[in-house]
């Protein structure tokens, strides 16, 4: 099916890669899981602390896991910015908005439904059968 | 040695689940028995389970539908008979049996008829549509679809091993924990929509990356047929949302194995949860159904009325809008659960904003048909006979999303008539249309009109006559998934359903004739479809001949515009001449696999090892699966090559017949 992809010269097809020579894809590869490792280390790290401020852990610790994020999408994935990847950051784009509606959402809803319809606790559940 | 599994399993004191299973068992037997005495294995083997080629895995997709809709439609029988009976009596069905039925009816006509009728239609017209060979990734797309079988397969042996889910086609803890669900049944559930879920996600992978990637010459975006948009959003919609139906049930699944209490009554568990998960994958699950059959609707109404679609931007516009609302309403499935005014409003209000698209594209068909020629073949009535019908589900659809509206009728039979109004006024009706319309691009011949005919007649009156009732009972208070009931006011509606279903069934049936007299009658000159265009298409499909060779176009066409092959045909026509005869070169097809059966094959060990606890089971069937992969990760022999002569022989004849009707039409 070779054909195929000459019609689409700045779009490559799933499974080809540009050419580029092993050296600097192997430079790649290393340096992100470098700093892969160094983030998750620093979690790790963070998480057992008592050198910081204790309740900004959490946030240190979202921080953390977006970075890593960025890093396996920089490095594994290999986003970019140029003309060839539209439609991979299209996807992206379209993975966030979909993360933020079902996870922002499912936080509003579940906090609203706590609130409004807690356990009821043992005393009350024997007042409810009276 | 064998887990739970007992000969206690088999229900040897229920007849009627017994003797149904026997009879499918024999008869599958049997159509076993004939194809291996005939010989036809061979064959079977090589030109389709092992089959890479989409047109022919679309096929094998509708098939498992038509199949599987077969069964679930006996279902959907026993339960009306039940409701017309069970007043003021026990009817004929226990309700542990009853509610088995109506868990697997519903579970089955969502996954395993409405989810590969659509994608089967998708995998077959998609890359004809885009004017190229395969989807993008031809092995994946035969797992996806054994899997998927897989999952239609386990469905059907808790039919006389064990048993199934009791608890709705959305099985919602409490009820599903170990602690009230202690069977086998939830498992069978758990573990066959597990398996085909893979299954989908794999397909919906494949089609998104086909519609971005593979696109011949001169198919911008703006170009591509409102079908492969729709397809796009709907596997757009696939990834998104399968992954939180995958891992909520495997939740369940963590709750009922291993102890854990994601959704259990104590230790911390939140049943609320669940239902909010579910539903963050089941409100676009509606949506991935009803966007292909929008899709196809969107197809056939211009093929049939000689014009092109009106207005193909604002139908882009509103796919692409339905595919982000639609993840946006998923709270309106439970406004009653208590999560509040501000919550409820916000969510009810989206709700009716996702009328607005959908009203988008019914004016559109209906400017398209205004001023048309419209000629009423079958997949023609099926689309204006949803037009009609979708309209109502969505208006009732608005009425419940008015959360005040809904405390009254949620899980009323009002409910039950809303979904089967659009589901079945829209993807059902859908798939039929898609079906009868692509049927001759996929076989060479056409299907029976007057059958096809009256096959829609008979389903149009009997899907008003079954669920227009519901709503009247659903006023009166009646709920869903009565197994007898004490209310007289409701009896007179649940008879009078109980004969539309008659009427829909003959429906079915007559369409089940249809395709039996069509393929006798194949090569009769009504029906033998000999250019490859039988209906005066406009899209790329019908530029090849029918059934299209397995390399779909002896050379990628080159596209000038909307409608591409509309503006070939219009040309060829004005000079009587077809186009110059191509340069002809070898063609790269990839070779066949067995790697999705026998995956699909170790996966059934599996999932029935893991429903029945047999722990060496189950490492069998991973390991096998396994191995499957790695080894043909290893294969390094791809492809084979069709040489240009081939192709230029297969070519030529269909521009021969294409040359043949064009003269006919200048001389008339
Ligand atoms: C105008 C668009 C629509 C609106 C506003 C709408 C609204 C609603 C609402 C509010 C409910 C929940 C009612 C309740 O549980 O009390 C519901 C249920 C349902 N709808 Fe729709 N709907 C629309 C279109 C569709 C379409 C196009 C489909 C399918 C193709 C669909 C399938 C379903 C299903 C399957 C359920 C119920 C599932 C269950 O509880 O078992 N709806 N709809
Ligand atoms: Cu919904």
């Amino acid at each position: 099916m070779s054909d195929q992809h000459l019609h689409h010269p700045i779009d490559l097809a799933p499974g080809d890669e540009e050419e580029v020579r092993v050296g600097p894809r192997l430079v790649g590869y290393f340096t992100g899981f470098g700093l892969a490792v160094l983030l998750t280390a620093t979690s790790f790290f963070v998480a057992g602390t008592h050198l910081v401020w204790q309740p900004s852990i959490p946030v240190a610790l979202v921080v953390l896991a977006i970075a890593q994020m960025g890093v396996h999408l920089v490095f594994f994935i290999h986003i970019t910015t140029d003309p060839d990847n539209t439609n991979n950051i299209l996807a992206l784009a379209f993975g966030l908005l979909i993360v933020f509606l079902v996870v922002g959402g499912s936080l509003w809803i579940m906090s609203n439904l706590n609130q409004n319809m807690p356990m009821p606790s043992m005393d009350q559940l024997m007042q409810m059968q009276r | 040695m064998l887990g739970k599994l007992t000969w206690a399993a088999i229900p040897f004191d229920q007849p009627i689940p017994l003797t149904v299973g026997a009879g499918v068992l024999v008869v599958l037997l049997a159509v076993i028995a004939w194809v291996v005495i005939a010989g036809h294995l061979p064959y079977l083997w090589r030109e389709w389970i092992t089959s890479v080629d989409h047109k022919r895995i679309g096929v094998m997709y509708c098939l498992l539908a038509l199949v599987m809709l077969l069964r679930g439609g006996s279902d959907a029988i026993m339960m009306r008979a039940q409701q017309a009976i069970a007043f003021h009596s026990q009817g004929y069905l226990p309700p542990e049996h009853y509610n088995q039925i109506f868990s697997a009816h519903g579970t089955i006509m969502i996954f395993f008829v409405g989810m590969p009728f659509v994608i089967g239609l998708m995998n077959f017209v998609v890359p004809l549509q885009l004017g190229v060979r395969d989807v993008a990734f031809p092995t994946l797309n035969s797992v996806g679809f054994w899997l998927t079988a897989t999952g239609a397969l386990l469905v059907n042996i808790s039919l006389v091993v064990g048993e199934f889910a009791r608890t709705g086609w959305l099985p919602y803890p409490p009820l599903s924990e170990l602690t009230y669900s202690p069977g086998v049944g939830v498992d069978y559930y758990l573990w066959s929509l597990e398996i085909s879920g893979v299954g989908t996600l794999v397909a919906g992978i494949n089609l998104v990356t086909t519609v971005l990637k593979l696109r011949t010459k001169g198919m911008t975006y703006l170009r591509m047929p409102v079908f492969c948009w729709t397809t796009l959003a709907a596997n757009l919609l696939i990834i998104a949302a399968f992954p939180i139906l995958t891992a909520t049930l495997a939740m369940l699944i963590l709750d009922r194995y291993l102890g854990f209490h994601f959704f259990t009554n104590e230790a911390g568990g939140n049943v609320m949860m669940f239902m909010n998960l579910i539903w963050a994958w089941g409100h676009p699950e509606v949506y991935i159904l009803v966007l292909p059959a929008f899709g196809i609707y969107s197809e056939i109404v211009p093929a049939f009325s000689g014009k092109p679609l009106f207005g193909y931007r604002s139908m882009v516009m509103a796919t692409m809008a339905i595919c982000i609302i639609s993840f946006c309403v998923w709270l309106h499935h439970f406004f009653t659960m208590g999560a509040g005014p501000n919550v409820n409003a916000i969510f009810g209000i989206a709700s009716m904003i996702i009328a607005v698209p959908t009203g988008v594209k019914i004016y559109n068909w209906l400017f398209t048909m205004y001023g048309g020629r419209i000629r009423f073949a079958t997949p023609m009535m099926w689309s204006v006979g949803f037009m009609v019908t979708f309209i109502i589900g969505g208006l009732t659809g608005v009425l419940v999303a008015v959360p005040p509206a809904d405390f009254l009728l949620h899980n009323s039979m009002f409910l039950i008539a809303h979904f089967h109004n659009v589901i079945i006024g829209g993807v059902l009706f859908g798939a039929f249309a898609g079906y009868t319309y692509w049927f001759p691009k996929a076989f060479g011949f056409r299907l029976h009109e007057g059958w096809g005919k009256a096959g829609f007649w008979f389903t149009l009156t009997g899907f008003y006559l079954t669920f227009f009732p519901l709503y009247a009972a659903g006023f009166l208070g009646m709920t869903r998934r009565m197994q007898h009931y004490d209310v007289a006011e409701w009896r007179p509606w649940m008879i009078a359903a109980g004969v539309g279903m008659v009427l829909l069934s003959i429906g079915v049936l007559s369409q089940v004739v249809q395709l039996v007299v069509s393929i006798r009658d194949r090569n009769s000159v009504s029906l033998r479809d000999v250019t490859g265009d039988p209906w005066d298409g406009r899209s790329l499909e019908w530029s090849t001949a029918s059934p299209p060779p397995v390399f779909n176009f002896a050379v990628l066409p080159d596209v000038e515009g909307e409608d591409a092959y509309w503006k070939i045909k219009s040309r060829a026509r004005e000079q009587g001449l077809l186009r110059r005869e191509p340069e002809y070169r070898d063609i790269e097809m990839p070779r066949n696999s067995p790697t999705g059966f026998v995956c699909a094959f170790f996966a059934t060990i599996m999932g029935f090892a893991l429903i029945w606890h047999i722990w060496w089971m189950v490492a069998l069937g991973g390991v096998g699966a396994f191995a499957t992969f790695v080894a043909f990760a290893w294969r390094d022999h791809d492809e084979y090559v069709i040489p240009a002569a081939e192709v230029a022989r297969i070519d030529r004849a269909n521009r021969e017949a294409r040359l043949a009707a064009l003269r006919a039409r200048s001389a008339a």
